[in-house]
């Protein structure tokens, strides 16, 4: 071969600090031009929630009372944090399959036969996600605004609520990439809907969870969904539910420390799982 | 003296119920290429993935580029390029970004990233594709590639699980071609292979393994020799020529020949190949036969695993 081949530097603890940084910032460009060249996927993962809205809110709406004052009163304004809160929850579908695939694929084994930063690919994925689920979140924010839906919070306390709702996401990547190393392939990442259907449904994102069935109610109250879609609502100055068990009445600490609760499960159990690969 | 960059010994490792890997032995001397040739499930996607530290393994040690695999995987990590059986390119990029990506990772310079780029692309004969998404890329293409991101470092120890399955003869010469450059450099490979004729061009020492375990190690000549003499085969255009071939033939042999009156055919082991081949051309031709076809035919890799596990059965 005629021209010099590069060769590593040295590998001093220093060199690795820097250049895990490095690594992460690679792995989130090459996000990044995932995100830009699949305008279509990105269309049909929104797809779902905006289904969701028009079912809900034309459909459903007109015959649930969830002010008191009527069926159909104040709906969109009830159900749209509601669906900004699914959204979010449902989105750790998309980092599962997308981890199920890169594993798939060989991706991640080439990865760790390298001599990079392996937690790129988890720390990459994680950072990816969240911006993500931010442009997602921005792009519902205007279908709501079209189809009626207004905050009446500050500007502070708006930007608050798309934040507890970021966070809500951003515990729940570490689930998806527990998830997407757990499974098989990603046939099986794809039918994780079934947990993701009830996990996001049983709350009270469509439906005040006083007009469900005792138990059922009680299980949607405690759901981390609920906590945030009626921390957001609060903070947007929505219609909220009216029940008065902790989570309800304590809205906005539960919707910040479910995510904590939820990361100190699952992002240990998805570090063992990455390190467990070599099994 | 000569170095081992791969060392292997006593190499074990068990799966629920099967037993993909037992009391594995292998040494790879620097520079050199080592085949290691074998039947599916022989395990050798299980040795390379232990080797290049990504499996856990039950049993032995191993050293490779002077590093305990077990111990100092980093620095085993530093030393190596792999191209794992399935293609591990990401196919939303493309090419070009492919190997910036991964030239990135392996802590080049954008520049330099870029520049090496240039070059693989180049050597593997992508650069008119270099901007196309890898996902719109043929199997052979994609291969390519893959390959192309293992030797982004020049690594001291190449490891190759499969390189060319699934590839047209085209694009198995360029892999065969950057391998040798890459031995030549000093690199040393081992790669896995379904293929005799592969191993047979490209490897100094092949490995058969079977069922986890080693059957033998030897040079391509030495294993040629032990799987059984090449064939000459004549095939007659009209059968009614059957009989003038097998006159040919007969001089040539070196063991009993085989006729096939249905398709036209007489087979007999040659001791001498290829100086078998001129002759028979020539007489072919002096005697103005028209034939349908006429070469050399080597035992199916098949049939020289029955032959050699057979034989080591026997023993
Ligand atoms: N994750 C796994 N779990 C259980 N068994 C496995 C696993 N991976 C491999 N095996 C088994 O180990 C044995 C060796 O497999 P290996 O992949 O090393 O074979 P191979 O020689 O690479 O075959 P091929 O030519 O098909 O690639 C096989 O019997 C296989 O079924
Ligand atoms: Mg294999």
């Amino acid at each position: 071969m005629t021209t010099a081949i590069p060769t590593l530097p040295d590998d001093t603890l220093g060199y690795r600090l820097k250049w895990t940084i490095h690594d992460y910032r690679a792995i989130v460009g090459q996000e990044f031009v995932h995100l830009y060249r699949q305008p279509a996927n990105f269309a049909w993962q929104l797809g779902f929630p905006i289904v969701m809205v028009l079912l809900f809110v034309y459909v459903f709406g007109s015959a649930m009372d969830v002010t008191g004052q009527g069926a159909g009163v104040d709906y969109v304004a009830f159900a749209m944090p509601g669906m900004f809160a699914m959204t979010m929850a449902f989105g750790f579908m998309n980092t599962a399959w997308a981890v199920a695939e890169a594993k798939e694929k060989g991706f991640i084994d080439r990865v760790r036969s390298m001599p990079m930063a392996s937690s790129a690919v988890v720390v990459g994925r994680n950072i990816a996600d969240t911006l993500h689920a931010a442009v997602d979140l921005g792009v519902l924010a205007v279908i709501a605004l079209i189809i009626g839906w207004r905050s009446d919070g500050t500007f502070l306390e708006t930007l608050a609520a798309f934040g507890l709702l970021l966070w809500l996401r951003f515990a729940l990547i570490w689930v998806g990439v527990w998830l997407g190393l757990l499974v098989k392939n990603v046939e099986q990442a794809g039918s994780l809907f079934a947990v993701a259907f009830p996990f996001g449904m049983i709350s009270s994102v469509f439906t005040p969870p006083e007009l469900m069935p005792d138990w059922l109610g009680t299980i949607a109250v405690w759901n981390p969904v609920s906590a945030t879609a009626t921390a957001v609502r609060e903070l947007f100055g929505n219609p909220l539910p009216v029940g008065d068990a902790w989570p309800e009445q304590h809205a906005i600490t539960a919707a910040l420390i479910a995510p904590v609760l939820i990361s100190a499960i699952f992002l240990p159990l998805a570090v063992r799982r990455f390190r467990n690969l070599g099994r | 003296m000569p170095t081992t960059t791969v060392e292997a010994e006593g190499l074990g490792k068990r799966y629920k119920d099967t037993t993909a890997l037992e009391d594995f032995d292998l040494s790879v001397e620097s520079g050199n290429v080592l085949g290691l040739l074998g039947p599916n499930g022989a395990g050798k996607t299980t040795t390379v993935r232990i080797l290049t530290t990504l499996l856990r393994f039950d049993t032995g040690r191993a050293r490779v580029a002077g590093h305990d695999i077990a111990t100092q995987g980093r620095q085993v990590r530093r030393r190596i390029g792999l191209t794992g059986q399935q293609t591990a390119v990401d196919e939303m990029l493309t090419a070009r970004q492919n190997l910036v990506l991964f030239g990135k990772l392996f802590r080049l310079t954008k520049a330099q990233a870029r520049e090496r780029a240039e070059v693989l692309l180049d050597q593997f004969g992508l650069s008119e594709a270099a901007d196309r998404q890898a996902k719109k890329f043929s199997g052979g293409m994609k291969r390519r590639l893959d390959l192309a991101a293992s030797m982004i470092l020049a690594p001291q120890v190449l490891f190759l699980d499969e390189p060319t399955t699934g590839l047209d003869p085209a694009g198995r010469r360029e892999v065969w071609d950057a391998v040798s450059g890459l031995a030549a450099d000093g690199t040393t490979v081992l790669l896995t292979t379904h293929y005799l004729d592969e191993a047979d061009r490209l490897c100094d020492r092949i490995v058969v393994i079977d069922h986890g375990r080693r059957v033998v190690e030897d040079t391509p000549a030495g294993l040629k020799r032990r799987m059984g003499a090449d064939r000459l085969e004549l095939v007659a255009a009209d059968p009614a020529d059957l009989d003038a071939l097998r006159g040919i033939l007969e001089p040539l042999a070196d063991g009993e020949i085989a006729a096939d009156e249905t398709a036209g055919s007489v087979s007999a082991p040659v001791a001498e190949p290829v100086a078998a081949l001129t002759t028979a051309a020539t007489a072919i031709r002096d005697k103005r036969i028209e034939v349908a076809d006429l070469g050399l035919r080597r035992p199916t890799l098949d049939e020289a695993f029955l032959e050699l596990i057979d034989k080591e059965d026997r023993k």
